[in-house]
């Protein structure tokens, strides 16, 4: 007699009265293969856990924002956030669609630099930069962000010293009616700083004075704030014009665009509630078409996003390591990705799942990751199905910060691989090794030895 | 390998489609086919080498998992509280 399937043995609890409150179905769909490549392919050559990083994905992903922006307004230009994710595949991938550089540091703008970017073509934002950054970025024509007086001042006394003309734009926060108000940022537009600003720039006649930007905030929901922002960049220019008789190149209006992924707490899933590019796109471009500026001086449309350019680009992917259960009886999965590698989970709502089909049963799960820290928490609390040991999930949506802001703790960071547009993978990241992180120590001469 | 079988409460009511009933909570409860099939094994009082014989006979599985997974399922229906409290006499 043939034997039958086995499904292991449940019991669940029926909350009545509690039923699922969007009505969304439980069932976890596996994610077997990304751009036709098996997971478990990838991750059998190249270990686990593993970044994925899909290029069609990117390209794709730019080509449709580049098209909201550009079939409503005449002149739009991206500039790729460095911060987001400066792997230099993927900096590359948008330098090939076209995208300049968007850089807060020495060590990014240099990056951007060696990565071949023209100095032109780099913005260089933040409120971090040194005298030597800001002497490099004037030799090169660099679009210089000014975020405070102190770095006006700056400025404007390299420009005497170095005999050139810097060109600059200034950053200015502003009330967009959201909470909470970014204002550490640059200049504020309505106490007046951002006015006085930019009469100072045009008093020192050292600077060129090209353009206006704002940056209003990280993951917004609302397209509104924007059309705020772009209508208050917009009022500038028309006083630079009328005051100065001073026309604009480019209004900035920075990122901060959310992705698809689900923050923390948040009621609908974030594939149900975040703006799409048309809709953010509609609100800055109506702005901007319809204030003063004069139609012939419309000023080149700059857009720093980054967040919502990359994260669809990026999968996890891993194995389970156990399974076990917590003093109140909930099962608790422990995976080999730590929040050191999946920085993200600190605020999303991670869309985690099995790559192959286990099982139609449901439990209530803690995912941890694999460090030995009470922090390490991937999901606190999601529907998944009883993986075992040895099984595999992966993470969606973690192009966005996490290559950037992992950090070496206890495990060792894992290799990336980049799918191409042929759904080839290349290594473009060599996971760590001990040598790796011991080749950066000294170790005095005193304690090179001891008797255990 | 449990020295004793763990007794299902006396009260509990178990339903043929699997739903459980605990009048003392006022919770329920909805087993899968075999978590039911093992709750009728327990109830008809098989020692668990027979129990297990059954299932490994009936099912595609081998003995580690299956011990695995029974012991999991029967740590969640002592974590319901559907499992009599062995006091040790």
């Amino acid at each position: 007699m043939e034997k039958l399937p086995f499904e292991r043995p449940t019991i669940q609890k029926i909350s009545a009265g509690i039923p699922s409150k969007h009505g969304i179905s439980r069932k976890l769909e596996p994610l077997s293969h990304i751009d036709g490549l098996s997971i478990k392919s990838l991750i059998n050559e190249y270990g686990s856990p593993l970044f994925i990083l899909s290029e069609s994905s990117i390209r794709k992903t730019y080509k449709e924002a580049y098209r909201a922006f550009s079939s409503r307004y005449p002149n739009v230009q991206f500039a790729w956030s460095y911060k987001t994710n400066y792997l230099n595949a993927v900096c590359k991938a948008f330098h090939q669609e076209g995208v300049w550089a968007e850089v807060v540091s020495g060590f990014e703008y240099d990056k951007a630099a060696a990565n071949g970017v023209p100095g032109e073509s780099i913005i260089f934002n933040g409120p971090n930069k040194s005298k030597e950054d800001l002497r490099k970025a004037i030799q090169n024509s660099s679009l210089i962000h000014i975020d405070h007086f102190d770095e006006l001042y700056e400025i404007i006394h390299l420009s005497r010293e170095m005999d050139e003309r810097p060109k600059v734009a200034i950053r200015i926060n502003m009330d967009v009616g959201v909470y909470p108000k970014w204002d550490r940022f640059g200049f504020n537009f309505e106490n007046g700083e951002a006015w006085d600003a930019l009469n100072r720039i045009k008093a020192s006649k050292n600077l060129d004075l090209i353009g206006l930007h704002t940056h209003i905030g990280t993951y917004m929901m609302t397209t509104e704030a924007y059309k705020i922002a772009a209508s208050k960049l917009a009022q500038l220019a028309v006083s630079l014009e009328k005051k100065h008789g001073h026309v604009i190149q480019y209004i900035d209006i920075g990122g901060g665009f959310a992705s698809k992924n689900t923050v923390r707490g948040a009621y609908y899933p974030g594939t149900d509630t975040t703006p799409s590019f048309d809709d953010f796109a509609e609100a800055i471009t109506s702005a901007l078409m319809s204030s003063e500026i004069k139609p012939d001086h419309l000023p080149m449309l700059i857009l720093e996003t980054g967040r919502a350019l990359i994260d669809d680009a990026g999968y996890l992917a891993g194995t389970v390591l156990a399974n076990k259960r917590l003093s109140d009886g909930r099962r608790a999965t422990i995976i080999d990705t730590g929040v050191n590698l999946l920085f993200t989970a600190f605020w999303y709502e991670h869309d985690i799942r099995p790559i192959e089909p286990i099982s139609d049963q449901m439990e209530d799960t803690t995912i941890y990751g694999p460090l030995c820290m009470n922090i390490d928490v991937i999901r606190g609390n999601v529907m998944f199905p009883l993986l075992k040991k040895g099984d595999h999930y992966v993470v969606r949506r973690v192009g966005a910060y996490n290559t950037t802001q992992w950090m070496q703790f206890i495990n060792l960071r894992p290799q990336i691989v980049m799918l191409d547009m042929k759904g080839k993978a290349h290594l473009v990241r060599k996971g760590e090794t001990l040598d790796t992180i011991n080749s950066q120590e000294i170790t005095p001469e005193h304690l090179q030895n001891f008797n255990l | 390998m449990p020295n004793t079988m763990p007794k299902i409460r006396k009260n509990i009511a178990i339903s043929e489609s699997g739903f459980v009933f605990d009048p003392l909570s006022g919770e329920s409860y909805s087993l899968n086919p075999l978590g039911l099939e093992i709750i009728h094994l327990i109830k008809n009082g098989q020692t668990y080498e027979d129990l297990s014989e059954a299932l490994l006979a009936k099912y595609e599985v081998d003995q580690e998992t299956f011990d695995r997974y029974f012991y999991d399922f029967v740590a969640a229906l002592k974590q319901f509280n559907l499992i009599e409290v062995e006091t040790d006499a």
